[in-house]
């Protein structure tokens, strides 16, 4: 039985080739089978972490409590320099120049992706905007996203700010940023799972010492990752603290 | 700690003594300027568990006016500003040592006298079963709920 391998469903279609070359990387690294496993959305992914089938993840840092309190898995790395940011922005036509300026209620257009949605609505909240005053539209991409915008269907959107500002010119020229964070701290991280606990060290050294040999660096290249930097456990242990702090 | 002095201070300012839960004295120096809380950023600190700070982010220096260096080691009620009521520390630390989490509004003290108003969220640091310290994060609040505390914090003394 192959290990099964799986990323953050918040990943384009773009971005996945990247994964499945890091996916061959690894068993070569490693020596050993390793299933890729894809997710069409969280919740499925959810259960698959909950029945145990998961053994490395490259997680969304909102999954990152669960994963660790529950389920014994351990950070090994991060990629340089990659924070998760998120941007609130509404159609370029509308009279909102600020956040504090969109009205009492609003349709706001968003992702399942979490901590982008849970950054958006914490930019959201100087405008008193909550749950309670929002009617969500929740799209399957940033680009779904941006034509809610465009075609007048939601006040505002939340994205995440790489994916705003991959956005095609003519479509971000429709388009008006009200706020972009910097939270700087809030990072997708790599993820092993107990039955690979053994496997931490000899993975670790592997990861960090790609840069340094010609595969790993093509390999990074195709995930658009400088390098992978170390994530102990007590900074894992600070993103959870973090992540709580938000979660009302 | 050390009481604030007059240099640091800008525009007129009014004197106060503050007196802390482990009886120490403060007299702080406080103008009436704002600064307003930057779009998109968050203020994050932590901690050790007798709330000395071991970790602030470029956000709190900027927004506290102190250095990193002044911060670390300090006690985090450095911050604190005379229009905060003693009940909302309190009830503050007793939420946090039960090892729940704790949301308020909060105005703090900046080191040249001004002020800030934030959301602020504290939540203990459980290592094996022990609070080993806390983590603060403060984000931007609403106009309308700093105006709510305005006209709440001056009956709570």
């Amino acid at each position: 039985m192959p290990h099964v391998f799986t990323v953050s469903p918040d990943f384009t279609p773009a971005h996945l080739s990247g994964w499945f070359i890091f996916n061959t990387w690894l068993q070569k690294t490693l020596d050993e089978a390793f299933h890729l496993q894809l997710f069409d959305d969280f919740h499925s992914q959810r259960e698959a972490i909950q029945a145990d089938r998961i053994d490395l993840i490259y997680a969304n840092p909102y999954d990152a409590a669960m994963l660790v309190r529950q389920k014994g898995f351990k950070p090994l790395v991060k990629p340089e320099g990659k924070a998760d940011e998120a941007v609130v922005a509404v159609n370029a036509q509308s009279p909102y120049l600020d956040v504090e300026d969109l009205p009492g209620s609003i349709k706001l257009a968003t992702t399942e992706d979490p901590d982008v949605h849970m950054m958006g609505m914490i930019m959201l909240e100087p405008a008193d905007l909550d749950a309670s005053t929002i009617e969500m539209e929740i799209c399957d991409s940033y680009v779904l996203v941006a034509k809610k915008l465009l075609n007048g269907n939601c006040d505002a959107g939340i994205f995440l700010a790489e994916a705003f500002d991959n956005l095609s010119s003519v479509i971000q020229k429709q388009l008006r940023a009200l706020v972009r964070s910097q939270i700087q701290v809030i990072h997708h991280a790599l993820m092993i799972g107990p039955r690979l606990a053994d496997r931490r060290d000899r993975l670790l050294d592997a990861l960090l010492a790609m840069p340094e040999n010609a595969k790993g660096e093509s390999v990074l290249a195709a995930l658009n990752i400088s390098r992978w930097e170390l994530v102990d456990e007590e900074e894992m242990e600070f993103t959870i603290d973090l992540m709580d702090t938000f979660v009302n | 700690m050390q009481d604030m002095k007059p240099e640091d201070i800008v525009g007129a300012y009014r004197e106060h003594t503050l007196v802390h839960f482990d009886g120490t004295r403060r007299k702080v120096l406080v103008t009436d300027i704002e600064s307003p809380f930057p779009d998109g950023r968050l203020i994050v600190s932590r901690t050790d568990a007798t709330g000395i700070i071991t970790h602030v982010n470029q956000s709190f220096v900027e927004m506290s006016g102190y250095s990193r260096d002044e911060l670390i080691g300090a006690p985090h009620y450095i911050l604190r500003h005379p229009d905060m009521p003693p009940a909302a520390f309190a009830d503050l630390w007793e939420t946090v040592q039960r090892g729940e989490k704790w949301q308020g509004y909060v105005k703090n003290l900046r080191k040249d006298g001004g002020y800030y108003w934030v959301k602020a969220t504290v939540i203990p640091n459980i290592r094996n079963a022990r609070i080993t310290g806390y983590t603060s994060v403060r984000r931007k609040p609403s106009r309308r709920k700093i105006a709510e505390c305005m006209r709440l914090y001056p009956t709570l003394f």
